[in-house]
């Protein structure tokens, strides 16, 4: 087990190193010069910088240095805790983080709790009441749940809920210590719009899984020694069907960061989505490279608790 | 007593031999909720090839004396900001999100299978070598690569495409890589190399036809989620140029007239739903009609 975790880990590492390789030379691609779309924007003109100006802040960033050396120096930063700086807000791009992502993950791990406890629970009872008006009304919403394009979704809610109703904030945040009830009320929309499929995929896959284990002898057992039904689902049924489930919880952290990128755009949220898609566009090549980075250690770093999870719920895996 | 002792000789429970195809056809139009995704997509191509002749206005000349309209029995879905009449944008926008599913479910596909299978059947280094670079696309989200690539490339349909192409390659590896590994096991494989066939030609003609099957209903899946990928790059601003009509840009345009003109927004939204909703439909039925053992694997 130790030996399959240590393997898993440096593994996890070469795919890290090879995810900065890509996307520092994927983002050294780009077409335009990141100090220029600065200028532009902040001048609302065309560039009126003296050219020894703009070499002298292209030295400043390290932008006039061979690409190698800029990688090199970059990922030896990264190692350091220091991810470089920003050329477009001209800050640290760790003390941006560490504004942003907090929000990401705050919405995303609440997004996923939603998505884990609802998914199961509807998936559960679909299945054991299989045919039953419940059953009937949770597997076509499972369907729109997959489909539903989340920014549309998020749309149609500040429509209804904000707009018409005015039940709720339709955009912003605000941090839960400053403000609980609004912070609450603001985060209700995007929670359920990063949740919406992971509850509709889990809720899929759990009702297919439950009733392929309903059906087994050992269940049949059960019902014949007179078990309740609560014990037979919670303590004979649930655990064998939870084994596909996990499987899509490393997809979905996934999903949520990509949830993340349109929802937080939808809500004028300030987290690492919408600041990823504005880096994409200023060319602020060092945010674009840490963003991405971090999504790649939290996706695989969840991918391998997943992995390991198995063997708990079903003991006869053995790693190898 | 006779009736006890004498065996049962009522044979019409135990199911016909029944050909291949015959039960792929029986399966899959048997379910009425994937012929209704069949109907759609086929309205949908329809739509699409005629856009032409069904579109009540030109969709991308301004009309400035109209903007903003409401829905009426001119403009059934009214008009945008420029004038334009919503349903003749939302008509041709189904031809570039038809396109943009088609094509890039093709190059990807081609792509990521033919590194699957050559990963899965050389094994060693090629494997490695191939499989890390897709394990380094794998942890990011399809909407997020495609970003990154499309911001390299620009706008425009063809760097829509291709953005869209390199970031779902993953799937079609990873999953031919698998088939590849368990089909070559197989000892007509043996058999073949034992014959002298060629990798190539045992790959092409022995195990590439075996993997089909799974392969085709991840296609069929993914056509529905490279469309909603499409509409979610289009929403952020990275799409086919301003004249040009597609439905993510069409959400976020009307967006902004919301509290006014809310079927602005809401019409291109329900066609992609309704669009996905019909290619995952379909693809459940392919997979059901093709194996019912891939249930929950794709």
């Amino acid at each position: 087990m130790t030996a399959y975790i240590i393997r898993r880990l440096l593994q996890g590492l070469l795919v890290l190193v090879l995810v900065t390789v890509f996307m520092f030379f994927i983002m050294r691609l780009l077409p335009g010069d990141p100090l220029l779309i600065y200028m532009a924007q902040q001048s609302q003109q065309l560039v009126d910088m003296p050219p020894e100006r703009a070499q002298q802040l292209r030295h400043e960033f390290g932008l006039d240095r061979p690409l190698m050396v800029q990688y090199v120096n970059w990922i030896s930063g990264v190692v350091h805790g220091d991810f470089g700086t920003s050329v477009f807000y001209r800050e640290k791009v760790s003390s941006l983080m560490r504004q942003r992502f907090p929000v990401t993950a705050y919405l995303g791990v609440l997004a996923l709790a939603v998505a884990i406890i609802g998914g199961l629970a509807s998936g559960m009872l679909a299945a054991i009441r299989r045919g039953k008006w419940l059953d009937n009304i949770v597997t076509p919403l499972t369907y729109v749940g997959v489909t539903i394009p989340v920014f549309w979704l998020g749309i149609l809610m500040i429509y209804v809920f904000g707009l018409k109703l005015n039940w709720l904030p339709i955009a912003g945040f605000t941090s839960p210590f400053e403000n609980l009830g609004l912070s609450l009320k603001q985060i209700i929309m995007p929670v359920i719009c990063e949740a919406i499929f992971g509850i509709a995929a889990n809720a899929r896959q759990m009702r297919s899984s439950m009733l392929e284990v309903i059906r087994q002898d050992y269940i049949r057992t059960a019902w014949s020694k007179g078990l309740k039904e609560r014990v037979v689902i919670f303590r004979h049924a649930l655990k064998n069907s939870l084994i596909p489930v996990v499987t899509l919880l490393g997809m979905g952290i996934s999903m949520i960061f990509g949830g993340s990128v349109l929802v937080e755009t939808v809500f004028a949220i300030p987290g690492i989505g919408r600041m990823l898609v504005s880096s994409i566009f200023n060319h602020d090549y060092v945010v674009v490279q840490s963003i991405t980075l971090v999504i790649a250690i939290v996706v695989l770093l969840v991918n391998l608790l997943v992995d390991i999870s198995y063997g708990w719920l079903d003991p006869r895996i053995h790693y190898g | 007593m006779a009736e006890y002792v004498t065996p049962s000789t009522n044979f019409s429970e135990v199911p016909p031999r029944i050909s291949e195809w015959r039960r792929f056809y029986r399966v899959f139009f048997s379910r009425k909720i994937v012929m209704f995704g069949l109907i759609v997509l086929l309205l949908l191509l329809f739509t699409a090839i005629f856009a032409t002749w069904l579109a009540p206005y030109n969709p991308y000349k301004p009309d400035m004396a109209n903007p903003l309209l409401q829905p009426s029995m001119k403009h059934l879905l009214g008009t945008d900001l420029l004038g334009r009449d919503t349903l003749s944008r939302l008509i041709y926008g189904s031809r570039t999100a038809l396109m943009v599913g088609f094509i890039s479910v093709g190059v990807a596909s081609i792509v990521g299978i033919i590194l699957g299978a050559i990963a899965g059947y050389f094994g060693g280094i090629t494997s490695a070598v191939i499989m890390r670079a897709i394990d380094t696309l794998m942890p990011f989200p399809v909407i997020v690569l495609a970003l990154v690539v499309a911001a390299v490339l620009g706008g425009g349909l063809h760097n829509i495409i291709i953005a869209l192409s390199v970031a779902t390659i993953p799937p079609y590896t990873r999953v031919t890589n698998g088939l590849t590994l368990s089909i070559k096991e197989n000892d007509y494989i043996l058999a073949q190399r034992s014959m002298g066939s060629s990798n190539m030609r045992i790959m092409a003609r022995h195990i590439l036809p075996n993997a089909f099957p799974p392969l085709i209903v991840l296609m069929t899946m993914m056509l529905g989620s490279l469309i909603l990928a499409e509409a979610g790059l289009s929403f952020l601003g990275i799409g086919i140029e301003p004249p040009g009509a597609a439905w993510g840009a069409m959400v976020s345009d009307g967006y902004k007239y919301l509290q006014k003109n809310p079927i602005l927004s809401f019409a291109p939204g329900l066609a992609i739903m309704l669009v996905v909703f019909a290619f995952n439909m379909v693809g459940d039925g392919l997979r059901d009609a093709l194996d019912p053992k891939l249930r929950g694997l794709i």
